[in-house]
């Protein structure tokens, strides 16, 4: 499959601690919510890179393997979508989201978060526009139907909301908290 | 630059007793699974992925009065820390050379005893995994028993003795490590002994261990009498060396019993397994010396590395043994059994012949503890 980065770092031969090493200066020149893929040939490399993930409050996304090569996907923390104040009025626990979806009801469903992350798993017939392009992408989307947006803990879906409110749609609900805690049926790109 | 340790010097620390300290810097779920352990060392884990902006956090956990050895998966990530920690002052840092991948495949050969004949027995201990190998010489000849992959190590110890390697012998199919044993035959123009009831999938000749068809080391008579004793693998055959020592393989080990299901077959097998512990091995004498093929607590490694005991005392002692009710034993062994060993379905077709990974696949499918005892 193939999935979007902003950066992709050739680590490929480098041994343990190498990839990390590098990953870490690479990851500090990325705009915050940018997504980077990590070329390496270490097998300790995945559990080395999620762990690491995990403490630094970056988002490990996953792992792909093709021929010999792994290929990591990180998202830099972003500070901006902890911090919001304003929230959008309208939300749906997840839960009603799932109790819709498995009723077969059409739900319009709008997943904003980086198509990496997509890639690596989403609600099945959701529509994916990054959050960084909703500005540019809006208008492809039919501003008559009720839209339900989601990302992964619920911010950047809440900051998409308030976009497309906006910008003219007026049946925006942001699902809450969001992928992070989907249990339910997923598509994956590969 | 950090100082260098080989897993060598390490060893020795281990089985003389010495305190030392480790800094393990690889990831916790690693840490947790497999590590360093025995005689008297002390364990610290941290990543070195949270080191890398410096050692701050961790040194006032660090001592300053014995040494500091920074271990991690191949050396690497184990060099860059101990260089951190000796620009930090720690003079007494050094790095595990090759790291879990080269400890895992060190042996420290241990003398067991001396036998009637003038011959001696040594183990050999793989301190990294829990696995334990027999060497019988006399009289210029040698025999190994559950002989390791690394079979460099028993040919410089052969040929440092100036011993001719005439058998391999194990006590039955592994599933937790690579045998050493058919490689180190056809290498040395060695007989390669095998319980036949575990060789049925082989794809190789060897000479099917019976009881009754003693095998013999050297001039003088270094019995090797094979006791049939099923329960690990249906094959799994004990040996009593000299009438003084007791080989038990994955039987009975000092503070454990072995386990029934790494072939897929516990309930067929946990009979079989009762039997022999309970009924078999009794009928020996109690003075024999159990030397079993594995140890998995750090407490059963006894003064100067050695891991043994007398059969009398484990039957006191050993959890695994004192169990009178049969179906209790039978849930003892087939339930909430610990996780299997690494990539051991792959190992049993190693051993079988049926797969030829290259070395460095076979390093990789070795790494962890050995995992083939249940504890009572």
């Amino acid at each position: 499959m193939s999935i979007k980065a902003n950066e992709v770092l050739d680590a490929k031969g480098l041994a343990c601690p190498m990839p990390i090493v590098r990953t870490k200066k690479a990851i500090a020149s990325l705009e915050p919510g940018q997504v980077i893929e990590v070329q390496a040939t270490d097998k300790g490399s995945t559990a080395d890179m999620k762990a690491w993930a995990e403490g630094t409050g970056h988002q490990y996304l996953g792992t792909v393997e093709e021929a010999d090569v792994l290929k990591h996907y990180l998202r830099k923390a972003s500070e901006a979508e902890a911090k919001e104040e304003i929230k959008h009025p309208h939300v749906m626990e997840l839960a009603d989201l799932r109790t819709k979806i498995e009723a077969g009801e059409a739900v319009a469903l709008l997943d904003v978060r980086e198509p990496a992350e997509y890639s690596f798993g989403h609600i099945p017939g959701a529509i994916n526009i990054p959050l960084g392009e909703l500005e540019e992408r809006f208008e492809a989307l039919d501003k008559d139907k009720a839209w339900h947006v989601i990302c992964r803990s619920g911010n950047r879906s809440d900051l998409a909301a308030q976009k497309l409110t906006a910008k003219g749609f007026n049946k925006v609900t942001n699902v809450v908290p969001g992928m992070s805690t989907w249990d339910g049926a997923v598509e994956k790109d590969n | 630059m950090a100082k260098i340790m080989s897993t060598k010097e390490l060893a020795t620390k281990i089985v003389t007793g010495e305190a030392t300290f480790i800094l393990d810097v690889r990831n916790k779920d690693e840490f947790d699974n497999w590590k360093i352990e025995g005689g008297k060392v002390e364990l610290l884990n941290e990543a070195y992925f949270n080191l890398l902006d410096g050692v701050d956090s961790i040194t006032d956990k660090l001592p300053k009065d014995k040494d500091i050895i920074v271990v991690c998966a191949k050396g690497g990530s184990s060099e860059m820390i101990a260089d951190m920690l000796e620009e930090a002052g720690f003079q007494n840092a050094y790095s595990l050379e090759g790291g879990m991948k080269a400890w895992s495949e060190h042996l420290e050969p241990v003398k067991i005893g001396d036998l009637k004949d003038g011959g001696s027995l040594y183990q050999f201990v793989r301190l990294g995994k829990g696995c334990l190998s027999y060497f019988i010489e006399s009289n210029g000849e040698a025999a190994i028993i559950d002989t390791a992959r690394m079979i460099d190590t028993y040919e410089s110890f052969a040929a440092k003795k100036g011993l001719t390697i005439k058998h391999t012998i194990d006590t039955h199919l592994h599933a937790d490590h690579i045998s050493g044993g058919r490689r180190l035959a056809e290498k040395a123009g060695a007989t390669y002994h095998l319980p036949p009831k575990d060789a049925t999938e082989v794809t190789f000749d060897y000479t099917p261990v019976e009881e009754g068809n003693d095998i013999t080391v050297g001039k003088t008579t270094v019995k090797v009498q094979p006791i049939y004793s099923p329960g690990h693998t249906i094959g799994s055959t004990s040996f009593i060396i000299d009438d003084t020592y007791l080989i038990t393989g994955d039987i009975l080990f000092v503070k454990s019993i072995g386990r029934p299901d790494l072939a897929g077959l516990a309930e067929d097998w946990v009979g079989d397994l009762r039997n022999t512990l309970y009924s078999k091995y009794k009928e020996l004498s109690d003075d024999l010396i159990v030397l079993p093929a594995h140890y998995s607590f750090p407490e059963e490694l006894g003064e100067g590395g050695r891991v043994a005991a007398r059969l009398g005392d484990l039957y006191a002692k050993n959890s695994g043994l004192q169990v009178d009710d049969e179906d209790v034993f039978r849930k003892m062994v087939t339930e909430n059994l610990p996780p299997q060993p690494n990539a051991y379905q792959e190992i049993r077709k190693t051993n079988m012949g049926k797969i030829n990974p290259d070395l460095d696949e076979q390093k990789e499918m070795e790494t962890g503890p050995n995992r083939c005892a249940v504890e009572g």
